[in-house]
């Protein structure tokens, strides 16, 4: 076991599958001398060269657009999309082409194809930089989304994604870069797709990913202290979901909670409760709810505490649906 | 037009002298691209008409434009690799995918219609411009191999006006790529006239990039041909893009759906029609290689055989099992594709079982 932060263990993991497959391109903006601006590939630009780790012209469509044109021509890609915000200029490469050439092409294309995706609020940033663009590329066949929440998950999932012949959306919680936690570099653990139980728990099953991993967890240490007991599951897999994991939890504790980061309309919460009350609806005494943000814009930083869901915003969903059959 | 222009071979099919380029083809490699030419135009005629049979949901006609595909096409290795656009039938011919093939799509029994590494060419590509990023990272991906081939790629005057376009442009000139840009000015995005993508001809869009720019006589299959072949072996000798403009013009309709009339006036159709591709080459044979009738009366058998083969290929094309929907999608396992197969069993649409 070793220490590290999310941001460090990303690193690491890009280092580790870099020097293990010579067809591996990093690519972005900002990635190279600077190290991107979170410094996720810090160093790598030192170590890989100029012609593995590119700086690439600010241009994001293209930088999804070429990694097309070098899948075809037997290379994989990490793109770095700088923030959020900034991943709609690249919107059409991915929905119309890395998400359909494999399809298209009956098979002959691979498109081996990481996006890497700082995403989520919470660090106080101005416009652009603090949104949660998922649900997009989760409704769009073809494409895979996954989000760590740990510095281990993080080491690891970077890894299993650059190893996965499908395209996948990697949502990194950059509220999280810098937090430290225990990474073991041997055990890989779960799969990509699975979702992992955080906390066990007999009352209410409460469902995030990325950054609201944590919320969720401090959420269920301030329920605990009042008798309810909440079982966490980390998604990591937002697309497709591992549905199995969350029916499972729901059948025993009957209440479900999803936690989001954005309007319920339309989103991966919506999906998950919808999928639920399809799959547990005799085991539920309560109606599952989601717990996300307002329908508007992500607002200005300084109502970000107003807007996502608090601690105390998931306690109170908690307490609704545990008040439903009181 | 402009006297800008590549010409090797005036519209009468006289031979003009150009300071740059000059031709280097025999007349076997004429006569060959005028048997290009003519099958592709009659596959394409066929395809029309097949189209107005009800037999394909939709046709883009390429007429007209065989100048700039067939000589486009003859001055690529088989090595290269291109990515076209929609309506690049003759260069499709060039790289040898089987007609039926080209129609699988406009038949709509397939998203794509052949493999593209048996081709070394992509899949026609109905969003403007998208292909020009990939084409760049292609030749990207073979400078890293030290793989000494071009990529071309296929592009419109409309698609030259896309953001994907210029980002091309931009990223093809920062990494020196080994591609070559082929824009078919043929003078309308449907019905948007090209000067309205560009007031300023399109090639001189080049030079602001930092590389080459050449317009060239699309309807000139020998200029094409010099004008392509020396632009791709700049990309092989590592010394960077080259953007050409093929000046042509679409005799057909922008596709089986739209109606030219309402937007472009017959005195220009018939200005265009004078500017046969063909015709031109047709009448240098005749003249300078003394080419007979009974050789034009030949090919124009093999023309007619091969798009009656194609409509009897065509009409024999049926929809693949509904199950095949499900194929492709994702490389690995994927809970929704094994739902959505057991629901369409389940729901006896389809003929598989498992």
């Amino acid at each position: 076991m070793t220490q590290m932060t999310m941001a460090k263990a990303l690193n690491e993991g890009l280092r580790r599958a870099l020097a293990s497959d010579p067809k591996l391109l990093v690519m972005g903006e900002d990635i190279g001398k600077l190290g991107g601006v979170f410094r996720i590939t810090e160093g790598l630009q030192a170590e890989f060269g100029e012609q593995r780790i590119i700086d690439t012209p600010l241009a994001e469509s293209s930088i999804i657009g070429t990694a097309v044109g070098l899948a075809i021509r037997g290379y994989k890609s990490v793109c770095e999309i700088q923030f959020d915000g900034f991943i709609y200029p690249a919107f059409d490469q991915i929905v119309s082409q890395v998400a359909k050439l494999r399809k298209r092409s009956e098979g002959a294309f691979t498109m081996g194809i990481v996006i890497r995706l700082p995403f989520q609020g919470g660090i106080g940033a101005i416009e652009h930089h603090s949104e949660s663009p998922e649900s997009y590329f989760a409704h769009t066949p073809g494409l895979r989304v996954v989000s760590c929440s740990t510095p281990h998950d993080a080491y690891w999932m970077i890894q299993q994604a650059i190893a996965s012949p499908d395209p996948i959306i990697f949502c990194e919680p950059k509220s999280r870069y810098w937090e430290k936690g225990e990474v073991d570099l041997e055990e890989t653990g779960l799969g990509l797709y699975d979702a992992a139980v955080r906390r066990h728990g007999t009352d209410v099953t409460v469902v995030g990913y990325g950054s609201a991993v944590k919320r969720l967890e401090r959420a269920a240490d301030t329920a605990a202290l009042e008798g309810i007991s909440l079982e966490v599951i980390d998604l990591r897999s937002v697309a497709p979901v591992d549905i199995d994991t969350i029916v499972q939890s729901v059948k025993k504790t009957g209440r479900l909670v999803v936690v989001q980061e954005y309007t319920h309309v339309a989103s991966v919460g919506a999906d998950i409760v919808s999928e639920v009350h399809r799959r547990a609806f005799y085991d539920m005494v309560a109606p599952g709810i989601i717990v996300g943000a307002y329908h508007v814009p992500y607002p200005i930083s300084r109502l970000e505490d107003e807007y996502r869901p608090s601690v105390e915003r998931i306690l109170d969903g908690v307490d609704r649906v545990m008040g439903f059959d009181a | 037009m402009s006297d800008e222009l590549v010409q090797l071979l005036t519209p009468e099919g006289e031979r003009v002298t150009h300071p740059d380029y000059a031709t280097s083809l025999s007349g076997d490699d004429i006569f060959q691209m005028y048997r290009d030419m003519s099958i592709v135009r009659r596959m394409c005629d066929e395809a029309t008409s097949l189209q107005r049979q009800g037999q394909l949901a939709l046709w883009a006609p390429s007429q007209g434009q065989e100048g700039a595909q067939i000589g486009a096409g003859h001055a690529l290795e088989p090595s290269d690799f291109v990515f076209p656009s929609y309506r690049e039938h003759g260069v499709a011919w060039c790289r040898g995918v089987p007609p039926a093939d080209m129609l699988r799509l406009f038949r709509a029994v397939s998203n794509g219609g052949w493999n593209p590494y048996t081709y070394n060419y992509a899949l026609p590509m109905i969003v403007l411009a998208d292909q020009m990023p990939h084409a760049v990272g292609y030749a990207m991906g073979a400078q890293r191999d030290d793989d000494p081939i071009a990529t071309m790629v296929f592009f419109g005057d409309g698609a030259s006006s896309q953001g994907d376009a210029l980002e091309s442009f931009v990223w093809a000139s920062s990494f020196n790529a080994p591609v070559v840009f082929f824009c078919q000015n043929n003078q309308f995005g449907i019905s948007t006239p090209s000067t309205v993508q560009s007031p300023v001809p399109l090639y001189r869009r080049a030079e602001g990039f930092g590389f080459p720019g050449v317009r060239v006589d699309g309807n000139d299959a020998l200029a094409v041909y010099e004008v392509t072949k020396r632009a791709l072996e700049r990309a092989r000798a590592g010394e960077g893009p080259t953007l050409i403009e093929a000046y042509t013009y679409r005799m057909g309709a922008h596709t089986t759906s739209d109606d030219p009339t309402r937007y472009r006036v017959d005195t220009d159709v018939e200005m265009w029609k004078h500017r046969d591709p063909i015709e031109r080459v047709k009448a240098l044979l005749s003249r300078e290689y003394n080419v007979h009738a009974a050789a034009f009366e030949e090919v124009e058998g093999e023309a007619n055989q091969i798009a009656w083969q194609l409509r009897n290929d065509v009409l024999a094309m049926v929809a693949p099992d509904a199950i095949t929907m499900f194929d492709n999608v994702y490389a690995d396992a994927h809970p929704l594709i094994t739902e959505g197969r057991k629901d369409l069993i389940e729901l006896g649409m389809t003929e598989a079982t498992s």
